[in-house]
């Protein structure tokens, strides 16, 4: 039994334009102590699939089923979801700096996750968020338990929004982008810290980024999402050294390390589709190079494709390495890929 | 800090001195020492009377002295002399700035209690009847004449509803060392009258504030934190979303305690604004210089309380 399975989850927003579907069918499990991975550019409703989970996205229209312990998180009583918001299941976003409140000590608004969930006394909150500080490695946390947000560097307060998710020691935690607002030499720290946490407290962890870098560092499981949609599930291994979906490998080839250092970048061309009404067949078929004529007209299911259990992804493409690689060609030869503007992939 | 608050209060003397060139330059400079002494000296103003002010005011002497003069008296709380009625303005003053007082400090709890509350519910069910409902309330007394309201109560309360509410008096005021509850009574009407027709752009600014606020990350952090919705509204949203309530609020207490001249005038409150349209018809030049003065300094006392609140509220502002 996985800790959260998510089943056919879709969220739609109505706005002036019409009605946008964020996430369309999306389906995914985590297990206990685990690292899932969640890929995909803006848009691609990896951020919204995971705050309608924590019911933090109001006036959206939700189906399906998120369960987590037993309990179906999206029909759970507002009562149960304060329970598990924070202590069960925590959060941390992308921008440390606006996600702290600038009006609050940082130690204050860790005692106050603390005493909301257990009562404890304040001296004892306190003893516990200076002890979370000193794990993730802020320097003098006992002192610096009463600066406010605005008197700690970019990196320190994603540390401290790291201790207070961990304050209670959750289950799971959901890191949305956690370190993209960061600089490149701070993102390694503070990825380290995740992972350090995890291990210590047994946490799984849900860690959604456009970044494949990210992934490839600490994801156990990698799920690519587009347009709403799943496009691709697979391992850390399989994703990066036999990936299925032209998607994923679009993904791969705008990776500055991919190509090695002669290779120029390869940017998907085009644009993500507008979720305002989205086109009938598979999301990417506009941008794919390998486009067929039914990939216009029907989207593909998730199908295991490749050798590795547990490996699907959502592409028309023969599963067998050998008969895809030659489709691929001829589909290359026949409509040569690069017609459609390059306007910069992720 | 402290830093900041020397040089809020140095921009705040700034603003005094260029008022008080600006009155100066109005009323001394701009009629000349000649027709500034009968003015003062009133309609019955004999030579001698008027010979006596000038050598009194100063008015004899160059500009400068004038100005130094004057000023050095304000500085020393000294408003000038009212020839006219024959007290000091300090006098005229006194008797009228605890009347308008008690009017601006009702009527601004009541429409800040009121805009904050109905501001914040207009947020959190924004779009819902009772939203609606705020709005056009704010509205209607928005865009309401102050003394087409205040008649209108009068008209309502003390008239049409007299055999209920016994107890509204037409217009008047007691003062409240003669006895509480009849200033208490005689207030009611003028308290509501400013505080509706104030109130409404507390109403829309709090929405407006609420509901940015209410889009923050740290919001959504509070919510993620698993805190009551309740919580982050009170303790998380609203300490945000009042810093602009609290400049507007200031700005207009400031503005008020300088005479409610409409108000004072409908209910016939001896406030400064009241006295202030006196002394106007009656081209009592020492009152009005001297309310002007008042006024301006009220304005800048009021801007550097904001200052101050800016601090208390916002560590960013505090701790830079």
């Amino acid at each position: 039994m996985p800790l959260l399975q998510v089943e056919e989850l879709r969220v739609s927003f109505r706005t002036a334009d019409g009605i946008v579907q964020a996430v369309r069918g999306v389906s995914y499990d985590v297990e206990a102590g685990q690292t899932l991975g969640i890929v995909g550019e803006s848009g691609s409703g990896k951020s919204v699939s995971t705050q309608t989970i924590m019911g933090l996205t109001r006036g959206a229209q939700v189906s399906g089923r998120a369960v987590f312990e037993g309990k179906d998180l999206l029909t759970a009583s507002t009562g149960d979801m304060q329970r598990i918001r924070g202590a069960k299941i925590a959060m941390i976003f992308q921008d440390p700096l606006t996600s702290l409140h600038p009006y609050y000590k940082v130690g204050w608004q860790i005692m106050e996750m603390i005493q909301q969930h257990e009562s404890v006394s304040k001296d004892d909150a306190r003893k516990r968020a200076v002890e979370l500080l000193r794990l993730v490695g802020i320097p003098h946390p006992d002192r610096r338990v009463d600066d406010y947000p605005h008197q700690f560097s970019g990196g320190m307060r994603q540390r401290a929004m790291i201790a207070m998710a961990m304050a209670l020691n959750p289950a799971l935690l959901i890191a949305d982008e956690p370190t993209t607002a960061l600089d490149v030499t701070v993102q390694a720290q503070v990825l380290r810290v995740i992972q350090r946490m995890q291990e210590m407290f047994g946490t799984a962890v849900i860690l959604i980024t456009h970044d494949l870098g990210v992934i490839a560092d600490v994801a156990d499981e990698v799920l690519v999402m587009y347009g709403g949609e799943v496009m691709e599930r697979a391992d850390r291994r399989t994703l990066f050294f036999n990936s299925h979906h032209p998607y994923t490998e679009g993904l791969l080839q705008s990776l500055p390390a991919y190509g090695g250092a002669r290779e120029r970048l390869r940017p998907i061309p085009g644009q993500p589709p507008s979720l305002l009404s989205p086109p009938p067949g598979c999301p990417f078929a506009p941008r794919c190079p390998y486009v067929m004529d039914r990939c216009r007209t029907e989207d593909p299911p998730l199908a295991a494709a490749g050798e590795e259990p547990g490996h699907i992804s959502a592409c028309w493409l023969p599963h067998r390495g050998s008969e895809r690689a030659e489709l691929r060609r001829k589909l290359l030869e026949a409509e040569p890929a690069g017609t459609a503007p390059s306007a910069g992939g992720a | 800090m402290t830093r900041f608050l020397i040089r809020r209060i140095g921009q705040a003397i700034l603003v005094l001195f260029a008022a008080s060139i600006a009155v100066f330059l109005l009323f001394f400079v701009g009629p000349g020492p000649d027709q500034v002494a009968r003015t003062f000296a009133g309609r019955l103003g004999t030579p001698q009377r008027i010979l006596e002010i000038k050598h009194a005011l100063h008015l004899d002497q160059p500009l400068y002295l004038q100005y130094l003069h004057w000023v050095g008296n304000l500085l020393q709380g000294n408003l000038g002399f009212d020839y006219y009625k024959g007290q000091s303005v300090n006098t005229v003053v006194g008797q009228a700035l605890p009347a308008t007082v008690s009017l601006v400090v009702g009527a601004a709890i009541l429409w800040i209690a009121y805009g904050v509350f109905s501001g914040v519910v207009s947020a959190v069910r924004s779009r819902s009847l009772l939203d609606r409902g705020f709005t056009t309330a704010a509205l209607f007394f928005y865009s309401m004449p102050t003394f087409v309201l205040g008649y209108t109560l009068i008209f309502i309360f003390a008239y049409e509803l007299y055999r209920v509410t016994k107890f509204f008096p037409f217009s008047s005021y007691v003062p409240i060392t003669t006895n509480p509850w009849q200033w208490f009574v005689h207030l009611i009407l003028p308290w509501l009258t400013l505080a509706m027709v104030t109130a409404a752009a507390y109403t829309r600014l709090t929405r407006t504030s609420m509901l940015d606020v209410l889009g923050e990350d740290y919001i959504r952090t509070a919510r993620s934190k698993g805190m009551p919705e309740q919580r982050v509204i009170r303790v998380h949203a609203l300490r945000s979303a009042l810093t602009p309530v609290v400049t507007l609020a200031g700005l207009d207490i400031g503005t008020a305690l300088g005479g409610v001249i409409i108000t004072e005038q409908v209910f016939g409150i001896p406030g400064l604004g009241w006295t202030i349209v006196q002394a106007i018809g009656q081209q009592d030049l020492p009152i009005i210089m001297g309310i002007a003065v008042l006024a301006a300094t009220f304005v800048v006392i009021a801007n550097v309380i904001v200052d101050i609140l800016y601090a208390v509220l916002d560590p960013r502002v505090r701790l830079n």
